[in-house]
């Protein structure tokens, strides 16, 4: 997860680790309180560079390696940024059979980047997901909150133009 | 007292297509026409309809607007609401009859529907807890504390035959009955939305249509089997529900619903919402409770069971939103009334999301035991475009695919395990001609491979052997023999896994050999695709008589693989041939075809 992808410095704020030890401090004590910790800190700084997941092992008084563990089992997490903008298809059976591979394709060839990847201007990354339940609208894919439904693969270039 | 109700409906699917638009632009217009006083504008859970979304409904009189458009708002409240005058142009097709205006429970979409889970979706405001309380809610919470013991409830779910909606059917009743037996300190009542069979959205639509119902089944659970505290497991993937299950644990709280002390009694019962992070075998019971405790998602192996040692080693049951969203009604309308509705051995009724190529996507509610035929061709009327209807795919990655000549049989648990499919979550996705099965089994192996968590060797490597062959066969390198290891392969896999999602992953290639063999003998030994889904296995072809030269083919293929003069028939070298098919989508002539 994320290793085919280059690796910007890390860029953290003093703000964004104040913001995370609050989240620490404040959930420590609850029973299983590292899921909820760790999707809280993808908030704060939208991944989980191993610069982030040492202090909440150092704060939790947790092996870093076990974090690491989780963080690379779950696909929500991450541990590269994402583009200014991400792309996510839907690769769901209702999506599927109504061709949203090709719609993946395609994007993949439009924007240059595999699943997971990032553009290198930073502006764009592009993700395959599980189904996001608008199978209604299949085929079905987002580009940060907003969402495109009933598409064809001709509507591509259209959507992303909005977005430069 | 509002004179008139706009339900708009604020599901997903209606949110992705514009719903919050909609009632921004209501509720400006019918200000607008000083109407503020005498009409509400009411967001509700989804109506089932999705692929007509947004839906608007507008009650006393229940007309029914269909992909409704902001523009259209104005025209709406000026004309309906003010003037009393239907927009029959934007109404539901199938609500028009000769005869003027027929009633959308007379529709045939929901005319064969039975709703008792989703009873409240579509219905009320689901971010307001008085709504619920005035459709019955938590009057069957009430009625267990005052007037049941934990056993009458234990009692009346087994009387009532509910079996688990999450997919494997394991009586509700039987579950509570064998984690009250186990004495501990503190026990836990979990509930599973981590809704991850692609396809499936029913317990997304009734966290956003209904979450009080929920959280009620869930404090009648704890009563029963002596539980204090909940938790929900919810996928991050669906904020809005997240949203709507906040706020209705808030309001319940507010309410003395939850906390101590409920309806006056010595129970006390909360509930805390953990969120899942992407990973599908955390829909297995013990790899969500391993997930929900702080660790990577993987099962155990059971025995213990989570009736004996669970959550945090302590007694747990694990039920799903759409197993709860029937107890309350099991309570206060009695076991008999629920048993009295299905068949034999599965009773109620179940929830399908109906996708894929079917005219009228959306969820249905069932009795169960209603043939296929009825759901497809009446409910869902039909497939688009004329299509030849090929297979259903029920219960996801862990189901199969369901042929024509099954069209008949009644759907219920054990029917749908006897031809080697299974009810799963209730995704019901319908493929036509053009979908290739050994594709299709790819795909959903695809998911498995990815899914995998890798603690066991048999779905770690099995799954991704049984990929690697299936990537063969559509590539036009398969044998014979081929066909015989993977068939080996599978059921091995099933025997040894050691979890639901290693043992159910083969079922997809299984059932999809069962019923649609010859599509496989058809890509190894004929090396064709015969749906040309298969790349490949296709060969792009330019008819003569159609092609006019006009050279368009020859500029966009890219890697110069046609030829031609101008105004001279072209032709694909096959030997260069990429298979892009950007030729076909570019010929005006439609000279291009794939075979």
């Amino acid at each position: 997860m994320g290793s085919q992808n280059k690796t910007v410095p890390f860029a953290g704020t003093k703000e964004q680790e104040a913001a995370l030890l609050k989240v620490i401090a404040e959930h420590k004590d609850d029973k299983g309180a590292l899921m909820p910790i760790l999707q809280k800190a993808q908030g704060i700084y939208g991944y989980l560079p191993v610069e982030v997941q040492t202090i909440i092992s150092n704060e939790m008084n947790v092996p870093l390696e076990k974090i690491y563990g989780i963080v690379t089992f779950y696909s929500q997490f991450s541990l590269s940024p994402k583009g200014k903008y991400n792309v996510s298809v839907c690769l769901g059976t209702a999506c599927y059979v109504k061709g949203s591979g090709d719609i993946f394709n395609k994007l993949q060839d439009l924007l240059g980047v595999t699943d997971g990847g990032c553009t290198t201007d930073g502006k764009f990354s592009l993700e395959s997901c599980r189904c996001i339940g608008a199978c209604g609208l299949a085929p079905v894919l987002t580009v940060n909150e907003d969402v495109y439904g009933k598409l064809s693969v001709d509507d591509l270039e259209g959507i992303l133009t909005k977005y430069e | 007292m509002y004179r008139s109700h706009v339900l708009v409906c604020g599901g997903t699917g209606c949110t992705s297509s514009g719903s919050a638009k909609i009632i921004e632009s209501l509720q400006s217009e019918i200000k607008k026409n000083g109407l503020k006083e005498e009409v509400a504008v009411v967001q509700t859970g989804c109506h089932g309809l999705c692929a007509l979304g947004p839906i608007v409904i507008i009650y006393p009189e229940a007309t029914f607007y269909a992909m409704v458009k902001e523009e259209d708002i104005p025209e709406i409240v000026s004309e309906h609401l003010l003037k009393g005058r239907i927009v029959t142009r934007l109404l539901y097709k199938e609500m028009i009859t000769e005869d003027g205006i027929k009633s959308l429970n007379e529709t045939e979409f929901y005319k064969k529907q039975h709703r008792i889970a989703l009873r409240n979706c579509g219905v009320i405001n689901p971010e307001n807890i008085d709504e619920y309380i005035g459709t019955n809610g938590y009057e069957a919470l009430g009625k267990v504390l005052t007037e049941y013991t934990p056993d009458q409830v234990i009692q009346s779910i087994l009387d009532s035959g509910l079996r688990g909606r999450g997919g494997g059917g394991f009586p509700t009743g039987l579950k509570w009955k064998l984690a009250k037996g186990n004495d501990a300190d503190q026990k836990y009542v979990c509930c599973n939305a981590d809704e991850g069979d692609p396809g499936a959205f029913m317990d997304r639509s009734v966290l956003e249509g209904d979450p009080h119902v929920v959280l009620e089944a869930m404090a009648i659970a704890g009563y029963a089997i002596g539980a204090t505290q909940g938790y929900i497991y919810v996928r991050a993937e669906y904020p809005i529900a997240v949203e709507r299950l906040k706020i209705a644990i808030g309001q319940a709280r507010e309410y003395g619903l939850l906390g101590k002390n409920i309806f006056g009694s010595d129970f006390d019962f909360d509930v805390d919402i953990r969120l899942g992070a992407g990973a599908f075998v955390c829909g297995e019971e013990t790899a969500l409770m391993t997930s929900i405790e702080g660790n990577r998602g993987e099962p155990r192996p059971r025995p213990p069971f989570p009736a004996q040692k669970g959550l945090f080693q302590k007694p747990t049951i694990l039920n799903n939103v759409e197993t709860y969203a029937n107890i309350p009604q099991i309570i206060l309308n009695g076991p008999e009334w629920f048993a009295s509705m299905g068949t034999e051995k599965s009773k109620g009724t179940k929830v399908f999301a109906l996708g894929g190529k079917i005219n009228n996507t959306g969820l249905v509610e069932i009795p169960m035991g209603t043939s296929l035929r009825t759901v497809i061709d009446e409910i869902g009327g039909g497939i688009p475009n004329g299509k030849k209807f090929k297979a259903a795919q029920t219960g996801g990655p862990s189901g199969g695919c369901i042929p024509a000549e099954h069209f008949d049989i009644p759907i219920d648990y054990d029917n749908l395990i006897s031809i080697g499919s299974m009810m799963g979550s209730g995704g019901l996705i319908v493929m036509d001609e053009d979908n290739c099965m050994v594709d299709i089994a790819k795909f959903f192996l695809e998911f498995t491979v990815d899914e995998s968590c890798g603690k066991c060797t048999p779905c770690r490597i099995g799954t991704k052997r049984l990929h690697e062959m299936l990537e063969k066969i559509t590539n036009g390198q398969g044998t014979m023999e081929d066909l015989k290891k993977m068939e080996d392969l599978c059921y091995y896999i099933k025997d040894n896994a050691l979890c639901g999602l290693g043992q159910t992953a083969p079922n997809p290639v299984l059932s999809t050999l069962r019923f649609f063999r010859d599509e496989y003998v058809a890509h190894v030994v004929d090396k064709k695709c015969p749906s040309g889904v298969c790349k490949a296995l296709l060969s792009y072809v330019i008819d003569a008589d159609k092609c006019k030269g006009c050279t368009l083919c020859s500029r966009v293929c890219p890697n110069s693989a046609i030829t031609g003069k101008v105004k001279e028939a072209h032709i694909i070298d096959q030997s260069k041939c990429i298979k892009c098919g950007a030729c076909m989508e570019k010929c005006k002539f439609g000279a291009i075809s794939k075979k």
